[in-house]
């Protein structure tokens, strides 16, 4: 996107919350382990196109690249991740209430 | 229970959803789970399960980057201002001059620009977010937007202008932009009037967005 | 004399780390990096040759023409070998 137009850059900043930790660690711990590059997460952020870019934020554009190329290794399938996240719905309203507990 | 400060030694004692300092994270866990959390859960336990990751090895990621701060490059940048021999390593060689120092940076291929009297050097990453995690920590939040990333490479003066520095026109401005491999630091120049300031005065000085570049160092 | 280097002024599809707004552009090349990975292949998941890195500087000037804010301002950017083409500056 260099060299476009744009507005003044926000200054506001944010405490990173404890689910964007976490999205940062998978992201830097699967790269250590080979399960995908940082080219990788790259393209499939670039495929995601503009719009992800205005209606998602940082994170939440990362953990879909982080994702997406994880289902291409073959980490996990598709159908696993689709019962777990529909699991993970059910177990309450809010992030700390949807944590598994052992 | 309440928290002990002194307990720094401790530090077993954390448990699920608490800081590195035993405080709570702040505004998440009681925020509505929306779908992209979901699949950070999902993926996490997953990984988990199927024996890629450990819970201890995650929580062992986050800690050592939280761990990651601005000081690591201010103690580099102030270390370079007392010490011309490191200097010159630094300039020649910034991740070794960085693992010199002890800072674990990991495989991090970092350059360091001087500022001087006639230069000033400007870091974006307009590709991605492409920032010296492994010295300064994560970006600030201005860095990964769509104006800066857009905007520093054309009108890098005007930028700097909303970050309150005005450049005279005899000083060059040089952007980098962090395009492969690479991530770049700013080495400041050191603000006069600090002849008699030690090392960790020095580095007090030193501010994240003076190693950006989107920022001068702190007067004494 | 410093080595003067055109970016190819290709559109590919897919991930390439030659920025849009330098393709076309001519610079010096500013010091060379060594040899990394070809990120165009490790995007896929391939495996990839090792190419050469190289730090290329343009003016704003050569970037923006009379747009640029300060023309003898620059711009350094990581570049591919296999994106670069090499500028004969005895060329007419």
């Amino acid at each position: 996107m260099g060299g476009q137009d744009a507005g003044p850059v926000p200054m506001e900043g944010h405490d990173f919350a404890l689910w964007e930790k976490r999205v940062d660690a998978l992201m830097v711990l699967c790269g250590q382990k080979d399960l995908f590059t940082v080219d990788g997460l790259r393209r499939a952020l670039e495929d995601m196109g503009e719009e992800a870019f205005e209606k998602m934020s940082y994170y939440e554009r990362w953990i879909a690249a982080v994702n997406q190329n994880l289902l291409e290794a073959g980490a996990y399938s598709l159908e696993e991740l689709a019962a777990r996240m529909d699991e993970v719905a059910r177990r309450g309203e809010s992030y700390g209430e949807a944590q598994a507990h052992a | 229970m309440p928290h002990d400060h002194r307990d720094h030694d401790h530090h077993h004692f954390h448990h699920e959803g608490m800081s590195p300092s035993g405080h709570p994270y702040r505004g998440d866990n009681d925020g509505p789970l929306g779908y992209w959390q979901r699949m950070e859960i999902a993926v996490r336990e997953l990984l988990v399960e199927k024996g890629v990751l450990t819970p201890a090895e995650i929580a062992a990621q986050i800690e050592a980057m939280d761990a990651r701060s601005p000081a690591n490059g201010a103690a580099v940048v102030a270390r370079a201002w007392v010490d011309p021999d490191f200097k010159a390593r630094l300039l020649a060689d910034a991740s070794a001059a960085s693992r010199e120092m002890g800072f674990d940076i990991g495989p991090l291929n970092l350059i360091a620009v001087e500022n001087t009297a006639d230069t000033h050097n400007l870091i974006v990453c307009t590709l991605c977010s492409c920032y010296p995690r492994n010295l300064l920590g994560l970006p600030p939040d201005w860095y990964k937007t769509r104006a800066y990333r857009s905007r520093a490479v054309r009108e890098p003066r005007s930028v700097l202008r909303e970050f309150g520095l005005e450049l005279p026109d005899d000083v060059t401005v040089r952007v980098h932009d962090s395009t492969a491999d690479m991530r770049y630091i700013v080495l400041p120049a050191r603000p006069e009037g600090t002849e008699g300031m030690d090392e960790a005065q020095l580095a007090a000085l030193v501010t994240r967005d003076s190693m950006i570049g989107t920022g001068v160092p702190r007067q004494p | 004399m410093p080595e003067r280097v055109r970016v190819k002024a290709l559109t590919p599809p897919g991930h390439v780390r030659a920025p849009w707004y330098l393709r076309g552009k001519t610079g010096v090349i500013e010091r060379p990096l060594g040899q990394f990975a070809n990120p165009e292949q490790l995007a896929y998941g391939l495996p990839a040759e090792r190419r050469p890195l190289y730090r290329v500087r343009f003016t704003m000037a050569e970037i923006w023409g009379d747009a640029a804010e300060a023309p003898a301002d620059t711009l350094d950017a990581e570049i591919y070998g296999h994106w670069l083409e090499r500028v004969d500056s005895h060329a007419p």
